[in-house]
């Protein structure tokens, strides 16, 4: 099997590797970097648990291999809290109730950020459609939509625009 | 004693944000698979295509020449080591990895392990497995035909047709009796119902990392589990290891809802992989697996009669029900209910007569009968009077909230004996209904709906009014695998007055991390921030039967608070030897103890933990721990009354839900934040199966929508807001009063949004929808009576 020499920017760090042609992304993240916040909970690219940024847009990173990430700057769950300061959206998460046994939390932080980003004022509704390629299934939510607004609100009010320094 | 808990103070009551978030919202949480460790291996399955066939050969040769692979392990392989076959949790016998006889799609074959995910995969696909397709049975019904073929030859000595059991209870006679009156004078109602299977999907998958140290010969296996000391025994009984050289960890785990109760054939593949390699191994299932091989739930054919006066007060209960276990009868419930709680049937209703009968088939489909976020099969009997209630006011032109309140059990019949001989700890239904009523102004939706109907627009008003039944024990009546249901704590305050506990539960996102300090915290006066519980692994904590079941408030929770009692009474006399007094000159404020009369004149909690480590009077053991089992006296019983209103789309039978409200009665309530996420949760897992999820087969066997893309887990497009509102009725013999909440919400929403489709097409004769209430469902009904639009 080909190897592939890769060299990406996660959170801000540059990492390179020699990967297989087949090693999905999000295996090389876990696997190989012991990046494990990212989290897999399907083979269909359905539940958005392995959901990262890649160059600014949310990315199911199951459904990438690693070798398509070679000079790409990435973010994971591990690279939104700053100099020990929390991104507002782990604020909301936790503040709101927004998580209840974690697994699916990363991703749909990742989700969040990617949509606040794009739409720093979403409508309910916006949070819906925008969260609605990651499956919850213990909160209903009702919550997560909450952390999202109050992470929203939260950036507002730092007028500061969110993620992903190292982003589009 | 002082045994006067101030509540509403230092925690209890409060929405105390949670402890386990801090590593959740920043990834480092530890599941199963974030476990690697040094030389680790990895396991993957080969399943079988046919859901029945004999095995004629299995050729390995080829996966053995895959590079990476390290061993490929086959049933055969299992036989001669006596772990072919495993016990269910059901006294059953399952199938490890199959020998001669593959009995549903997706079946267990044979255990690659390789020294990468990949490479077991490729061996996976190069293990060669011969098979002759035998005549597949699907249909629970045929199973029972005298010509179906016998699906479990393996165990015909003991079952010679493919009926597992029947068991009834109730007075057939008296009820019986009760019928024939109500034919005459009164009134009976009929209805069949259906209630699919379906799979809890938690988003994280099951698996396994087993580590066995050859020198040593301890295994530890960290595996996503809901019952890790049950596991532990198990392991134990089966694989005949010593238990004390048995270490089972449930790290943190991404949810259960019951699918990660039982023990499955992977986590003992892996297991022996490892005692065969001399390596950690770790098995992951894929999300096709778990759905297609992994314990579902429900799949009830329920047949019910109701007998009730011409006014619509009710008086029995008559209920036959088709249970289809699958291939092998792996439910998991207490022993001595082959049907679970499912005798809870009468609900919310003072019924005189019931008798309920079950009988359980083998199929050709993947075992289970698990709970999906319920206490045994309480979903499936609240789901039926619910559906039962609706009906009767339907066919008796009555107001299906009228009825109920004519019929509920009333708040002073509590502790209430039920026909089918449960004791219903404390309730208040009307109270529950009419919150519920008021808050969604049920009188004003009835207005809108006739003013709707008129207009040809359909709309609908639902109400379940259900009544739970969790926290199993008690011990003599409720065991899993014989052992009886307690639970327990370990509570440690260190010198300093930081305390360090351990329970028997174990949380896989309900937050007990949280709610069991929050718990010790009120009973010793302190802030929660000075108490950390741990959980999850089987070293550390005291033995218990684990999360599952709604029992870890009822059952856990009342160990911990009595734990933490113990630990006061011991700190009582440490204060009246130091104070010079005697013990019951003393009062207890919360965190401090101090003589009566002379508030001045007291010791801190926190003075005395230092000083059962620095000036134990002598006639006591120093320190300051306390271990608690708690056996409760009986079960709790959590209620509560849901109201939905729903739009039906005459152009494509989509059902909108508009409100739902929620009001529950958990008795006491911990943490209200919690107790809120609960519901939310909870009702989402009951709009699924109501409206998008169902694990259907082929007449030949195969998994109909075996994954995320075709079993629909709903999205935050489907989920309505939920509103939700409380009462609250403390339960009378939980040392707090709680009653527990996780599952209420799944058991008591599917029909309050059945109950209010039904309502919106009642007009039209329609008697009831069997779940999932699909657009096409609906769309057919319109067809049919000319109601669709484009």
């Amino acid at each position: 099997m080909s190897k592939h020499h890769i060299r990406v920017t996660i959170n801000g760090t540059v990492y390179e590797s020699d990967v297989d042609s087949r090693t999905l992304l999000v295996h090389w993240l876990r696997d190989d970097l012991r990046l494990t916040g990212t989290h897999i909970g399907c083979d269909t690219t359905s539940c958005g648990a392995c959901t990262i940024i890649v160059d600014g847009k949310a990315t199911k990173s199951c459904t990438m291999f690693a070798v398509q990430a070679d000079e790409r700057e990435l973010m994971t769950i591990e690279g939104l809290e700053q100099n020990n300061e929390l991104h507002p959206i782990q604020e909301g998460f936790y503040q709101k109730h927004g998580l209840q046994c974690g697994f699916c939390t990363p991703g749909m932080m990742m989700t969040s950020v990617a949509l606040l980003k794009r739409n720093p004022h979403p409508s309910e509704q916006e949070i819906r459609v925008g969260i609605s390629g990651n499956l919850c299934r213990c909160t209903g939510y009702v919550n997560i939509i909450k952390a999202v607004q109050y992470a929203a609100e939260k950036m507002e009010a730092a007028k500061q625009v969110p993620v992903a320094e190292g982003g589009d | 004693m002082a045994t006067e808990v101030p509540k509403f103070k230092h925690g209890l009551g409060e929405s105390y944000k949670r402890k386990e978030d801090a590593r959740f919202i920043r990834g480092q949480g530890n599941y199963v698979d974030d476990v690697q460790l040094p030389g680790m291996l990895y396991g993957d399955i080969v399943r079988s295509p046919y859901a029945h066939a004999l095995i004629t050969s299995i050729d390995i040769s080829a996966a053995l020449q895959v590079p990476g692979v390290v061993a490929v392990i086959t049933g055969k392989d299992l036989e001669a080591a006596g772990l072919a076959w495993m016990p269910t949790l059901s006294a059953d016998m399952e199938a490890v990895l199959a020998v001669e006889r593959v009995h549903f799609q997706m079946q267990e074959v044979a255990f690659v392990v390789a020294t990468s995910r990949y490479a077991a995969a490729d061996g996976v696909a190069m293990v060669d497995v011969d098979y002759e397709p035998l005549q597949v049975v699907v249909d629970p019904w045929k199973a029972l035909e005298p010509d179906a073929p016998l699906l479990r030859p393996d165990k015909k000595e003991k079952q010679p047709t493919n009926q597992i059991y029947h068991w009834e209870t109730g007075d057939r006679e008296g009820t019986d009796a009760t019928f024939t009156d109500a034919e005459t004078n009164g009134v009976v109602i009929k209805q069949d119902m259906y209630i699919p299977r379906i799979h809890p999907a938690p988003i994280e998958t099951c698996g396994c990392v087993a580590d066995y140290n050859r020198v040593t010969g301890k295994l530890t296996a960290w595996i996503t589990s809901q019952a890790p000391h049950v596991h532990r025994t198990l392991f134990a009984m089966v694989a005949g290891l010593p238990e004390h050289r048995i270490r089972i960890i449930s790290p943190d785990v991404g949810g259960g809802f019951g699918n990660k109760v039982p023990i499955y054939p992977g986590y003992v593949c892996a297991v022996v992989a490892s005692i065969k390699t001399g390596k950690p191994v770790k098995w992951i299932e894929d999300r096709t697996e778990n759905i297609g091989s992994t314990g579902f739930a429900r799949d009830y054919h329920i047949h019910a009669e109701l007998a009730a006066d011409k006014d619509g007060t009710v008086k029995a209960l008559r209920v036959h029900t088709l249970a289809d276990h699958g291939a092998f009868d792996a439910a998991a419930q207490p022993t001595k209910f082959p049907a679970g709680l499912f005798h809870i049937c009468t609900g919310s209703y003072d019924f005189k007569q019931a008798f309920v009968e079950v009988d359980a088939v083998h199929t050709n489909k993947a075992p289970g009968g698990i709970a999906y976020r319920c206490s045994f099969r309480v979903t499936e009997a609240s789901y039926l009077i619910e559906r039962m209630m609706d009906t009767l006011a339907h066919d008796l032109g009555k107001d299906a909230a009228e009825l109920r309140l004519q019929n509920f059990i009333q708040p002073e019949a509590f502790p209430y004996r039920s026909a089918l001989d449960w004791t219903y700890d404390s309730g208040n239904y009307e109270a529950a209904l009419r919150l519920a009523m008021k808050n969604i102004d049920y009188e004003g939706l009835r207005r809108e709906q006739l003013e709707k109907r008129a207009r040809g627009e359909l709309m609908g008003i639902g109400i379940s009014s259900f009544t739970e039944i969790v926290g199993a024990g008690p011990g003599k009546h409720f065991d899993i695998a014989g052992i009886q249901m307690f639970d327990s704590c370990e509570v440690r305050v260190h010198p300093t007055g930081k305390v360090l506990a351990r329970i028997g539960v174990q949380t896989q996102g309900q937050g007990h991390e949280t709610t069991f300090a929050q718990i010790i915290a009120a009973e010793l006066g302190l802030s929660p921030d000075d108490v950390d519980v741990e959980h999850g692994d089987t070293d550390t904590a005291p033995y218990g039967l684990g999360t599952y079941a709604s029992r870890s408030t009822p059952v856990g929770g009342a160990a911990t608070a009595l734990a933490a009692r113990k630990v006061r009474d011991k700190a009582k006399k440490i204060a009246a030897y130091l104070l010079e007094v005697h013990e019951e000159d003393l009062e207890w404020e919360p965190g401090r103890f101090y003589v009566k009369g002379v508030l001045g004149k007291g010791m801190t909690i926190q003075e005395l933990a230092l000083a059962a480590y620095t000036r134990c009077p002598p006639f006591l053991e120093p320190g300051l721990e306390a271990v608690n089992y708690y056996d409760p006296p009986n079960l709790t019983y959590p209620f509560g009354s849901y109201i939905c209103v729903v739009d039906l789309d005459r152009g494509t039978g989509q059902v909108h839900i508009r409100r739902f409200m929620a009001v529950d009665d958990c008795g006491t309530v911990i943490n209200p934040m919690v107790v809120e996420g609960q519901i939310h949760g909870g009702l989402t897992q009951g709009l699924a199966p109501a409206l998008y999820e169902e694990l259907s087969y082929d007449e030949l066997g195969n998994i109909q929508g075996g994954n995320f893309q075709d079993y629909l887990v709903p999205t935050a497009m489907e989920t309505p807001n939920w509103e939700i509102d409380r009462t609250v009725t403390p339960s009378p013999h939980h040392p707090i009063g709680a009653k527990g909440i996780g599952e209420s919400p799944t058991v008591g929403a599917p029909q309050a949004i059945v109950n209010a489709v039904v309502d919106a097409l009642a007009h039209l004769g329609v008697r009831h929808i069997d779940i999932p209430i699909t657009p096409w469902k609906v769309w057919k009904i319109l067809q049919e009576h000319g109601l669709t639009t484009d």
